[in-house]
């Protein structure tokens, strides 16, 4: 009879919190927590910290810190023993060297994204689209290969047949976007979200889905956090909450399932 | 240990701490080198073009920081110029302003859309920022006031009499300068020399900034390392090694000569 009336209380505490997924619904499930800090990538910068005000107001008594950089320096960083409670990467290739390496949970697909092509505002060396990038004269910022906007703007020229010589390969997307928006480069390869983002800094072309290439985001609580409740609750508010759900839609971030 | 000279532990306990805390790193660095493929690693082409990038870059730099630094060393020192602490303390700024800053302000100078970078790119068609040039720039920039300052304290050392008399035996000013006052600061002027390369050698911040990073053209050493942290960090580890000899070599090679006088002054 107890034990029935644990179930039950548990299965109500769920039902009040909005309905978590149902691998939340563990009778001793406790209540989020403290403070986190989350390590994600540079494309997430204007949204993770709408989507944590969220979180942080289901839950009073948490607190959201933010590790914001490249996806790859944000794995290599908890490699070597940063104190980070959750990752989000930018790409699975990024979040598996940090799953093979056993340092976080399963990892979770929470978001899509493409990429754009963002111009400095008048767009003064006239491109209009992905041919425009490989003209003598026309000075394209990428990110490096080893970061997911670098590796998805490599998939991006290849599929498209292009040879594009950039002037600078930058070690994050928010590091493409400044040399746009300063108006030192006339193109960068970006997100779309990105573009979004700063609005009327730039200007932007889009590239037809046909020709472009999409990045999932994959989200993870890290095994040695010092707090996994409150890691575990963020991680599912991210990945199964339609107030998550709606602010990622809001900034231009698509499904991944 | 002399008699008389015996060090109280209030100084010797915090003063080994300190030497500790600065070695530890360098220490852990080795240990956790990739000694097996350090060679393969540092004679890779991108290593190789990052570190021939760096002496060109670093050595061009000081070059230009001499040739407009020591004018303005002699005019803190001697010139009597109306505010010269001003002077002084704004040549410091760069020192001491975060890298990154100095970047973003090279970058309202110089870059394309800049005050100064803005007509030289419209009239001429140059563009510094993502150039060989933008990286011996920025470095400049840095790591001039070192040099500045060194060659400063030398200069106001000097005896004026030296150079008067020079002057009255007929010398020109030219003469009496490059023949009298240079040689007698020497050493300061050397010491500032290898101030400014070590810096303008380790310029990370102002040099992404200003110039970008692409191999064989902006990437220098540290940038090197930093972008082999995110997918290599064994091969950034081994960069940095090789960094640390040649500071080590330089520091090594040059301890007598040209050191010295930092210690007096």
């Amino acid at each position: 009879m107890k034990k029935l009336f644990g179930v039950l209380a548990a299965l109500a505490l769920v039902v009040g919190l909005g309905g978590l997924s149902p691998s939340q619904a563990a009778p001793s499930a406790p209540v989020p927590t403290g403070t986190i800090t989350v390590s994600a990538a540079a494309s997430l910068t204007d949204v993770f910290p709408v989507i944590a005000k969220a979180f942080m107001k289901k839950y009073p008594g948490t607190s959201v810190k933010f590790n914001f950089a490249g996806s790859s320096a944000l794995v290599q960083q908890i490699i070597a023993g940063a104190p980070v409670d959750v990752l989000a990467t930018a790409s699975e290739p990024t979040m598996w060297q940090a799953v093979n390496a056993g340092h976080v949970g399963k990892p979770l697909l929470f978001a899509k994204n493409t990429m754009a092509i963002a111009m400095p505002p008048g767009n003064p060396a006239h491109v209009t689209g992905l041919p425009s990038l490989t003209q003598p004269g026309v000075l394209v910022a990428e990110c490096a290969v080893a970061v997911p906007c670098g590796a998805a703007a490599r998939d991006l020229l290849a599929k498209n047949s292009l040879t594009v010589k950039p002037v600078t390969l930058e070690i994050d997307v928010r590091a493409v976007l400044a040399k746009v928006m300063a108006g030192e480069v006339d193109a960068g390869i970006v997100y779309v979200t990105d573009v979004r983002s700063v609005g009327s800094k730039v200007s932007s072309v889009t590239i037809p889905a046909g020709q472009n290439v999409t990045t999932t985001y994959p989200i993870a609580a890290v095994n040695d956090s010092g707090n996994p409740t409150a890691a575990t609750a963020f991680v599912d508010y991210v990945r199964y909450t339609p107030s998550a759900l709606g602010i990622l839609r809001a900034y231009g971030f698509a499904k991944p399932w | 240990m002399k008699p008389g000279s015996r060090a109280p532990w209030f100084l010797v306990v915090p003063g080994v701490l300190a030497l500790a805390f600065l070695l530890a790193p360098l220490l852990a660095l080795l240990w956790r080198a990739p000694w097996g493929s350090l060679l393969e690693i540092v004679r890779s082409p991108v290593a190789l073009d990052a570190l021939r990038l760096s002496m060109i870059t670093a050595t061009a730099a000081t070059v230009l920081a001499t040739l407009l630094g020591v004018p303005l060393a002699w005019l803190i020192a001697k010139a009597q110029l109306p505010a010269t602490g001003l002077v002084r303390a704004l040549v410091l700024v760069p020192l001491l302003i975060p890298p990154v800053v100095s970047g973003v302000a090279l970058l309202s100078a110089f870059g394309r859309r800049g005050a100064v970078g803005g007509f030289l790119y419209d009239s001429f068609g140059i563009q510094l920022p993502f150039t060989t040039a933008g990286v011996v720039l920025a470095e400049a920039f840095v790591a001039m006031p070192f040099l500045v300052i060194a060659v400063e304290g030398g200069f106001r050392s000097l005896n004026a009499e030296f150079d008067e008399a020079a002057g009255t035996l007929g010398a020109s000013a030219w003469t009496s300068f490059r023949r009298v006052t240079l040689p007698l600061v020497a050493p300061a002027l050397g010491a500032g020399m290898v101030l400014c390369w070590a810096r303008a050698l380790g310029e990370f911040g102002a040099t992404i900034t200003f110039a970008g990073n692409f191999p064989g053209v902006t990437q220098t050493m540290p940038l090197a390392v930093y972008e082999a942290l995110e997918s290599d960090p064994s091969a950034a580890i081994a960069l940095s090694l090789l960094l640390i000899l040649i500071c080590v070599v330089i520091l090594v090679v040059l301890r007598g000569h040209f050191l010295r006088p930092l210690a007096s002054t």
